[in-house]
């Protein structure tokens, strides 16, 4: 056989059938499900009068619009509400394993999949969320739907699509001082660009990829979607094999060790196509976040911002003026020392125990600058359980952080943690279009650490000056 | 779904690239639990001012354009999330076709299955639709689905590329469900062989 990429192996071990103009039933192993891009797709197979295929392949959670405050409290905003039992309603019907709000295990669906063994290597997983992509940090062909595909799923255990090209990146070294996956991350986005990876799947590999923990792996495929990948993976590996052991989802026993047989063999073979191939040395990588309103605007904490009066094309030219202005920033002007006003821990690329521990590394035996809101958001309740463990949540709440619960809060603001216009915000989260957060509100993409730093001083600052 | 077979309308031009779903429809408005309802709030951030009421510079707030059908974009059009909220908010104003240079992969998925044609030409054709566009009411495109062409003011054609199967779909109204569903054999097939092939595959309960 020839030789072939991982995606091609999972693949190919998923198509059901491939139709006359190439597109390819394929089987989804795994469905996650939430509150937002659900509610249409359960309607839908009720009005056709149609069952869910595989209710104990699927899994539901409620995430995005969730209070992050005190949960003893009902749901104060109405629609939030609404859309919450809705999902309540429909997997009672649908006979869905489901964390409600107050489960111990409750919290952002790509944090959860992986964290209870739900999300496996090798394995074919859709959400009706496009940040999907993260849990292919173990190796599985993982991406976003939309909510039509969303009743597919459901009606039919399967999902059309055709074989997308494949691309690799490969980030070769030793990551220096204060920079983490995310930094890595978004150098890689401002390499190749938001559209980058349209296309394509993106395998992520090279020495400083295989050094990171499952955590990182995760922030790096949470944010291939970022680079227009339809999904980003990583190969499994003893890493990988030692996080999936024990967890309460994943294969035990003489199961898992033949799981661990097949996963195995889940990496490219020497020789195999790839569409596209990029090097980055990670020695080249300084802490990295974004001045603009798109992930590709990325800068080194020691640059300036960038200035329109040097583009040629004019379309460009003015995009960036615009992006200046919407951001409140002076062309040429040094971002280190811009006031923040926020700082938002969290969300589905870092809101791991590892990326707390990285924040509270900064945190520990300093305040939170006067004037700043920052709050940290766990991405379980797991997670939350596991820092107040360590102590983590003391080292937030003495620096004055908020210390809160679990849920997408502030990555996206449907629940009530939203910017207001014109406050500038420090975030860990994966997107900084106009709005985002808040409408007018102004989004620096960074990594934890990054964040604690720009809390502890009020402004964006270079974590190496804090170690 | 509703069928597309052709459509004769006033075009819209938004000339910029990287229109993200965020732009089109924003989350604050996800709370629905239906699909219909969100053509007001399309645009929301472009289309209102501050104090709510309509952005008089907006293209779509004034006429002709107020009924525009399709709309014409630079690159990557609907990047970001994967909220199909976005082509429902597209819809629900009346929005029946998208013409760009390129299109989030998402997006343009998500366009299909609601009965939006999203169609990708050169930058250089967008450019000329784009003039087209401008001239308002005069000057209306046609998109002709079963010819594969975009007809021009002054007559020109355009033709696009479409994948044999979304075509299909599209001109008969069908839903991908109904269509899967008559592979229930090999869907089934297939689980046998994966139950053997991949019996530590574990299923998912919960007591
Ligand atoms: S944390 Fe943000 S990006 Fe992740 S699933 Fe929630 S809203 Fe989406």
């Amino acid at each position: 056989m020839a030789a072939r990429t991982l995606f091609d192996k999972i693949w190919d071990d998923h198509v059901v059938e491939t139709l006359p103009d190439g597109t390819s039933i394929l089987y989804i192993d795994r469905h996650l499900v939430h509150e937002v891009t659900s509610p249409q797709a359960f309607e839908g197979l009720r009005l056709a009068g149609r069952k869910l295929r595989h209710p104990e392949r699927t899994v539901a959670v409620v995430d995005h619009n969730v209070p992050t405050s005190d949960r003893s409290q009902p749901i104060e905003e109405e629609d939030s509400r609404n859309q919450i039992e809705t999902l309540e309603r429909n997997v009672k019907e649908f006979g869905v394993p489901y964390f409600p709000l107050l489960s111990a295990n409750q919290g952002i669906v790509h944090v959860v999949g992986p964290e209870q063994g739900i999300s496996l290597p090798g394995m074919t997983i859709v959400c009706g969320d496009s940040h999907t992509s993260t849990h292919g940090a173990l190796g599985s062909l993982a991406f976003g739907i939309g909510t039509s595909e969303v009743e597919h799923v459901m009606a039919t255990q399967t999902i059309l699509q055709r074989p997308a090209k494949n691309m690799r990146v490969n980030v070769e070294g030793t990551p220096g001082a204060g920079v983490s996956a995310k930094d890595i991350m978004l150098a890689i986005i401002g390499h190749i660009g938001t559209a980058g990876g349209t296309g394509h799947v993106i395998e992520f590999a090279g020495s400083a990829i295989r050094g990171l923990d499952m955590a990182g792996r995760m922030t790096i495929c949470n944010m291939a979607i970022e680079a227009g990948a339809r999904a980003g993976l990583v190969a499994p590996d003893e890493t990988t094999f030692e996080y999936v052991r024990n967890r309460p989802f994943a294969p035990k026993g003489e199961a898992f060790e033949q799981a661990v047989a097949y996963w195995k063999t889940l990496s490219s073979d020497e020789g195999a196509h790839f569409d596209r191939e990029v090097t980055l040395r990670a020695e080249d990588i300084g802490p990295t976040l974004t001045w603009g309103t798109s992930p590709e605007t990325v800068l080194a904490i020691t640059d300036t911002v960038p200035d329109p009066a040097q583009i040629e094309d004019e379309a460009v030219k003015t995009q960036m003026q615009r992006m200046l202005d919407y951001m409140g920033l002076q062309a040429g002007q040094k971002i280190a020392g811009t006031p923040v006003d926020v700082v938002f821990i969290g969300s589905c690329t870092n809101s791991r125990i590892e990326d707390l521990r990285m924040a509270a590394q900064i945190a520990a035996g300093r305040k939170v600058a006067p004037g700043v809101r920052a709050m940290i958001v766990p991405g379980s309740g797991n997670v939350k359980r596991q820092a107040e463990e360590e102590g983590l949540d003391r080292i937030f709440l003495d620096a004055g952080f908020e210390w809160r619960e679990a849920g997408c809060s502030m990555c996206l603001g449907m629940n009530p943690d939203r910017l207001t216009p014109g406050q500038r915000c420090a975030s860990t989260s994966n997107r900084n279009f106009e709005g985002r957060q808040g409408p007018g509100g102004r989004t620096h993409l960074l990594s934890p650490a990054m964040a604690a730093a720009a809390a502890v001083t009020g402004c964006l600052t270079d974590v190496r000056e804090l170690a | 779904m509703e069928k597309f077979v052709t459509l004769s309308a006033i075009a819209a031009a938004l000339p910029e690239a990287n229109i993200d779903t965020d732009k089109i429809i924003p989350a604050r408005f996800l709370k629905t639990t239906q699909r219909t309802g969100l053509g007001k709030h399309a645009f929301d951030a472009m289309r209102y001012l501050p104090d709510g009421t309509e952005n008089p510079d907006f293209v779509l707030n004034r006429q002709p354009w107020r009924k525009a059908e399709i709309l014409v974009t630079y690159d990557n059009l609907g990047c970001g999330s994967s909220r199909e909220h976005a082509p429902w908010a597209l819809l629900d104003f009346g929005i029946r076709c998208v013409i760009a240079p390129s299109f989030a992969d998402i997006f343009f998925n998500n366009c299909f299955k609601n009965g939006i044609l999203p169609i990708r030409l050169p930058r250089e054709i967008c450019d000329e639709l784009m003039g087209d566009a401008q001239m308002g009411s005069n000057a209306r495109l046609t998109v002709d689905l079963p010819r594969q062409v975009v007809i021009r003011p002054n007559g020109e054609e355009v033709p696009f590329e479409i994948d044999a199967f979304r075509k299909h779909l599209l001109l008969e109204g069908l839903d991908d469900i109904g269509q899967t569903l008559h592979h229930e054999g090999s869907i089934a097939t297939y689980e046998q062989r994966q139950d053997q092939a991949k019996s530590w595959l574990p299923t998912i309960h919960f007591d």
